[in-house]
């Protein structure tokens, strides 16, 4: 019987220290869960090669429970004890952060703290030194776009000396661009007029000057056959600037009396004013022809279908792809995205022109290189998984491609 | 002169975008750039005022065929151009209360307003509801089962139209979830996450090069047609 109370109390004694140490603490079995500890080592830097915006956190994983953290907070504040105000946050598992819009040129403090998933935060952990976010000459995280422009411009350049040299360039049929000449020439037939609207946007979008080069080749044909072609416009600079395409058009075709610079006129800037009057004009004057060429949104289909119903031959191109589909459904002919920006070169068949289509090529290869690599990291990534060291490296090389050379 | 200035004009301010957009101490020029085409673009639109009172007034004049529209036009600009100038209906504004124009001419209740909220805001919505009876006309002679491409675009947008509504909802909801794939808002979102989304990417891509190279052949002046043509 002793030997049996004391082998129990011995036994006692000895769990003790092993039932205390996986007891709960206090505040625990009292229903409140304590502070997470806090991130060591926070150090800050300016981040490199940006407009001076950015600082540079980076941190260790606070080293008890760190299964626990669910975040990061991010705190600045401009000295080391005055306010600091919320910065940003950082995901679990993360040891560092870029914290952006700060002000350029101005100290900066930081500090980190750990959440937990019951939300409790930890004691912050604090940088010791003022970090001053400056501004570098170049924005590096523009540096691969920069790059695949240089290469691409390069090759466009390229491609126009090589077609000055007199090497041929040759140049797919496109259908749209066919059917100008044969719509202007039914309009002339039917003697009706020839209606061009060159979108709803103003000269600083591309899709407009693009509209405008097609517009000079309309109005150059109109002036041959002594067609009208009517320009109505929703923004004043468009209006001046077709007024000159058109005119300059009919001087090259040999006939400048027939300019008749009324026929290039302002309506409106409101979207479904303009759409308003165009189709009260079509369904009044009903042009042979209609044009449509530019950027243009819910309109299109409108105007598109009020083409239709009144039987006009209709030519539309647009870098639109939401309106694309309407332009196909209602439209016999459509420009299709780039189809529409070689049109000036395709109409023109200037060599120079012509040359620029190639080296437009050159960046649909760098394209598609880009797609297959992409696509076959990604898919071994996949294949092989994580764990494997293959596929942690395939699965780093994707995440690059994604986050760094395509943002 | 008539071209090249207009030409150096182009090069120069498309060269500054560029850089201003790679280098950041020289973001400012940029958002310089971008006031000065402001500028440029409010001067433009008296230019634009005057012809549209021009033309119209020219029609009606002339007796021109839907010259009546014309002149409601002139009517309609001129009343609210008036309204909006004088501030008509527009009180004083509490920081200056004793300078007559100082309200904000868009105060609610002012005659601006007016005009906008009861004429233009519905006669826009008619406009844009219009396209709904278009999109349905449109669409039905695009569906129509003439080849195979067509019938493959039938199928496709029954499928899409019928995904987006509760009655198709509720016609494959019997399909048990082994097979879920199968319910017809699941092929919904597959063929719009996939086909649609693979189909506009491409054409994307080729609008991005085709963006990019008439900008580089614009402003080099490689392409001056939209300057009327290539010759001086």
């Amino acid at each position: 019987m002793k030997l049996s109370l004391a082998i129990l109390v011995l036994l006692t004694v000895a769990w003790t220290p092993v039932v205390l140490a996986q007891a709960p603490p206090p505040e625990q079995a009292a229903g409140i869960a304590p502070a997470p500890e806090p991130p060591t080592g926070l150090t800050a830097q300016d981040h490199g090669w940006d407009d001076g915006t950015k600082v540079d956190l980076s941190w260790t994983a606070p080293a008890v429970a760190p299964v626990r953290i669910k975040k990061y907070n991010i705190y600045a504040g401009e000295s080391a004890e005055g306010e600091f105000s919320p910065a940003g946050e950082a995901e679990h598992g993360a040891t560092h952060a870029v914290v952006e819009k700060l002000v350029r040129g101005k100290p900066y403090f930081f500090r980190v703290t750990a959440v937990d998933t019951a939300g409790a935060e930890s004691p912050p952990a604090v940088t010791t030194a003022a970090v001053v976010p400056t501004r570098q000459w170049f924005d590096g995280d523009r540096f691969y776009l920069f790059i695949v422009i240089f290469i691409f411009c390069g090759s466009v350049i390229y491609w126009i000396y090589h077609a000055r040299a007199g090497r041929e360039v040759k140049v797919r049929k496109i259908a749209g661009l066919e059917a100008v000449d044969e719509a202007v020439g039914r309009a002339t037939e039917m003697g009706r007029s020839c209606l061009f609207i060159a979108g709803i946007q103003d000269m600083n979008d591309i899709q407009t000057i693009a509209g405008l080069s097609i517009l000079s080749r309309v109005s150059k044909v109109a002036a041959e056959f002594d067609a009208k072609v009517e320009v109505p416009t929703s923004r004043s600079l468009v209006m001046t600037a077709a007024r000159e395409t058109v005119q300059a058009a009919y001087l090259s075709a040999g006939r400048p009396e027939a300019y008749n610079q009324d026929l290039i006129y302002y309506v409106t800037d409101e979207q479904f004013g303009f759409v308003a009057y165009i189709q009260g004009m079509m369904s009044r004057e009903k042009p042979a022809a209609c044009f449509y060429m530019g950027a243009f949104f819910a309109e299109s289909l409108i105007l598109a279908e009020m083409g239709n119903t009144i039987g006009a031959i209709q030519v539309a191109g647009t870098a639109m792809p939401a309106q694309l589909p309407f332009f196909v459904a209602a439209c016999d002919y459509t420009l299709i995205g780039e189809e529409f920006f070689a049109a000036s070169a395709y109409l023109s068949g200037e060599p120079d022109q012509l040359g620029s289509l190639k080296g437009q090529d050159v960046g649909k290869i760098i394209v598609a290189v880009g797609i297959v690599i992409g696509v076959i990291l990604a898919t071994l990534a996949n294949i092989l998984g994580p764990q494997s060291g293959m596929g942690e490296s395939l699965q780093h090389a994707v995440d690059f491609l994604r986050n760094q050379v395509l943002t | 002169m008539k071209r090249n200035i207009p030409l150096l004009i182009t090069f120069l301010g498309g060269f500054v975008l560029i850089i201003a957009y790679f280098i950041p101490a020289t973001q400012g020029w940029g958002e310089t750039a971008a006031i000065w085409f402001d500028i440029l673009a409010a001067i433009a639109f008296i230019l634009g005022g005057g012809n549209l009172l021009r033309i119209h007034l020219k029609k009606v004049s002339d007796r021109k065929q839907g010259w009546a529209y014309s002149a409601i036009t002139v009517a309609a600009f001129l009343l609210t151009l008036i309204v909006g100038v004088l501030k008509v209906g527009v009180h004083p504004s509490p920081d200056f209360p004793d300078v007559a124009w100082s309200g904000n001419y868009r105060e609610i209740g002012s005659a601006f307003w007016w005009l906008y909220e009861y004429a233009f805001k519905p006669l826009t919505a008619t406009m844009f509801a219009m396209l709904a009876f278009y999109i349905a006309s449109a669409a039905f002679r695009a569906f129509r089962a003439k080849n195979f491409e067509a019938i493959l675009l039938l199928g496709t947008a029954f499928i899409i139209l019928l995904g987006r509504t509760f009655a198709g909802v509720f016609l494959t909801s019997w399909i048990p979830d082994s097979l879920s794939a199968l319910r017809i808002e699941n092929m919904t979102i597959y063929i719009m996450s996939v086909f649609n989304t693979a189909g506009n990417r491409a054409i994307m891509i080729g609008i991005a090069l085709g963006v990019a190279s008439t900008s580089l052949k614009v402003l080099l002046g490689v392409d001056r047609s939209y300057l009327g043509s290539g010759e001086d």
